[in-house]
């Protein structure tokens, strides 16, 4: 065996049968394995494809199908309804299709739940990357990690029965559930992302920027608010974004906490309806190829849409930050 | 006499420095009341579905199917179809993901493109809502595929065209496949490059040392990375509303093409739709209980095997 290989290896070229066949099967088997392992790999792309393909394909008509038209226009979508005004009764005789209490809905949810979300885990991210011990960082980390594994519709259970309870008798608010209840939920949804990308921004600022700032005689506060902070401060922005995306897109929560009633107001402590819960409670009843099941596909192509938007700009924050710090290090 | 005039000492007690030493503190107590916070949510949810669910906790709860309108009885259906639904999800995304993950880490150069737009995909897979993957699996599996296997292989009768088990699995395995790329990738890299080299150097070929050498070091990551997103897919609902999941079934599902029930769906049925609130909130939150204990069991063990190969890797390194 030695010898053979020797003798190839002089060579360059097999000499005989037998080892040719021992040089070039291996070849053959390689080269599809890597062909077979970078087509399943492709399926990443293939799958963000289809989703942009079918969810679009489906909510095209809404633009582009007369017979929705007759139903719905684009300009009903958001002017308001000549008597009934900003209105979404997409079920009935005169069906009203306006998505404006929708879009006030979700934003007055994620509002809340960012108000909450931010402050909380940027500092427990500060905590954890700047002053918790070895022994808290490894008790608080798993224990946020499983707080993100919570099931969402866990999370919704819990505010329709306990925190919308507490939260009236606290607050005395009108509805028992608001988008205060959502968005005090949505934040226990939202707290992980924003702590685990804070976190990985301020570790991702290097430590000679903390000792450069104390050997000047900086205190502790000074180097974190001063030096810290602001090194990091892309990569805070990026979680915000990344919380953004994920309150938008939560479902389960704000289905079971927010009482979904499509009101038009600026209270928070009225019942309101998001552009996710829509499509959850609607589209099961929906007649397929309907006009009602256009526009519930069109909500959520544009959430498709906002959501993408979010991730790559977020992506793009977070990328950029550490070519910095890695340059400057 | 006046006002003014300070007594001596405060100056040194209240200068730059004293000043500076409370701000120190402020922070410190600031930012640990913010962790603590985040604990405490975790807690009192926990706290309470534990405390709500617990009475109801029986043999029977388990091993029982919802009885009188499902305001009795127990959540067996929905326990068999949440474990059918994510073993046939990980059958999709497991294989998937590592093949991926190898991809990025053992075949593609740093500088290519292709692999750049792969893990851009991921990291937006990762962050589409969930409902989208709901409206994705109507539109293309059920909608699409489902109508043309009929069509072709069933003469048209409606077969595959509709919301079954074998869908709602494959939706979940394209939301979770991130899940399983991003651990197994942490694994991959964190097995040492003399490994490959080593084993290059002693003529084995790539695949060899991949199936042989780092595949075998992988595993730990591996198997978080498929625990992971079983307890993902475990919890999710929104995905699964239009693809396959029943309000309630006689029947366990024995087929790919059988609607199935699910534990997170029931609880939302439950939640939503109970014709006594009353009645079905001790069962709600039995329920409820057993899905956070299975998904939870899943997540602890996830990061328990994770921790000991981090640990193992940092000895090797």
């Amino acid at each position: 065996m030695a010898q053979l290989a020797f003798r190839i290896a002089e060579s360059g070229k097999p000499t005989d049968a037998r080892s040719r066949r021992l040089v070039r099967r291996p070849r053959i088997g390689e080269a599809l394995a890597e062909t077979a392992i970078k087509a399943v790999a492709l399926l990443s792309i293939l799958a963000v494809l289809l989703i942009l393909f079918f969810v679009g394909k489906e909510a095209l008509p809404v633009l582009t199908s007369a017979e929705v038209h007759q139903e719905v226009t684009v300009r009903a979508l958001f002017a308001p309804h000549a008597e009934a005004g900003y209105m979404w009764q997409p079920v009935s005789d005169d069906p009203k299709y306006n998505v404006l209490p929708l879009f006030l809905g979700t934003l007055k949810v994620t509002l809340v739940a960012l108000l909450i979300a931010v402050p909380l885990s940027v500092a427990a991210a500060l905590y954890v990357s700047e002053f918790a011990g070895k022994r808290s960082r490894e008790l608080i980390k798993p224990a946020i990690e499983l707080l993100a594994g919570v099931p969402s519709v866990v999370i919704g259970f819990f505010a329709l029965v306990v925190l919308a309870t507490w939260v009236q008798r606290a607050l005395g608010t009108e509805h028992r559930l608001n988008s205060i209840v959502a968005g005090a939920a949505l934040a226990v949804a939202v707290c992980p992302i924003i702590f685990s990308v804070s976190e990985d921004a301020f570790r991702a600022v290097p430590g000679s920027y903390r000792a450069a700032a104390l050997a000047l005689g900086s205190t502790k506060s000074q180097v974190v608010l001063k030096v810290v902070m602001p090194a990091a401060a892309p990569g805070i922005a990026a979680s915000i974004v990344l919380g953004f995306g994920r309150a938008i897109g939560e479902t389960m929560i704000v289905v079971l906490a927010t009482g979904n009633a499509a009101l038009f107001d600026g209270s928070f402590e009225h019942s309101t309806r998001t552009l996710t819960a829509t499509i959850a409670q609607e589209l099961g009843e929906v007649v397929v190829g309907s006009a009602h099941y256009h526009v519930l596909f069109a909500l959520g192509a544009l959430l498709f849409l906002s959501t993408l938007v979010v991730n790559l700009g977020a992506e793009r924050i977070v990328g950029r930050m550490r070519r910095n710090l890695g340059g400057s290090r | 006499m006046s006002a003014v005039v300070s007594p001596p000492g405060t100056a040194s007690r209240l200068g730059k420095r004293g000043r500076s030493h409370l701000a120190d503190r402020a922070l410190a107590t600031l930012t640990t009341a913010a962790a603590v916070i985040i604990l405490a949510m975790l807690l009192v949810i926990v706290g309470d579905v534990v405390i709500g669910g617990a009475k109801v906790i029986s043999w029977e709860f388990i091993s029982a199917a919802p009885r009188e309108g499902m305001t009795a009885g127990g959540v067996f259906p929905a326990i068999f179809g949440t474990v059918a639904l994510t073993l046939l999800m990980t059958i999709g995304a497991v294989p998937a993901g590592v093949a991926t993950a190898i991809y990025l880490t053992e075949y593609a150069s740093p500088r290519s493109r292709v692999a750049r737009l792969m893990r851009v995909c991921i990291a937006n897979l990762a962050g589409v809502p969930s409902i989208v993957f709901g409206l994705f699996g109507l539109g293309f599996f059920i909608s699409t595929v489902g109508r043309h296997i009929d069509a072709v292989a069933y003469g048209g009768q409606v077969t595959y065209g509709k919301p079954s088990l074998i869908w709602a699995s494959l939706t979940l395995a394209i939301l979770t496949l991130p899940v399983v790329v991003v651990a197994t990738e942490e694994a991959l890299r964190a097995v040492p490059r003399e490994m490959r080299e080593a084993s290059l150097a002693l003529g084995a070929t790539k695949l060899q040392t991949i199936l042989r050498v780092v595949l075998p070091q992988a595993t730990g990551g591996i198997m978080t990375g498929g625990i992971l997103a079983v307890s993902r897919g475990a919890g999710e609902v929104a995905p699964i509303m239009f693809t396959g999941a029943a309000y309630f079934l006689p029947f366990l599902p024995t087929h790919p093409n059988d609607q199935f029930m699910n534990l997170g769906y029931h609880a939302y049925v439950l939640a939503t739709q109970s014709p006594d609130v009353d009645r079905t909130k001790p069962l709600l939150y039995g329920t409820v209980l057993v899905l956070l204990a299975l998904t939870f069991l899943l997540n602890i063990v996830a990061i328990t095997i994770r921790a000991r190969s981090r640990r193992k890797a940092r000895a090797h390194g």
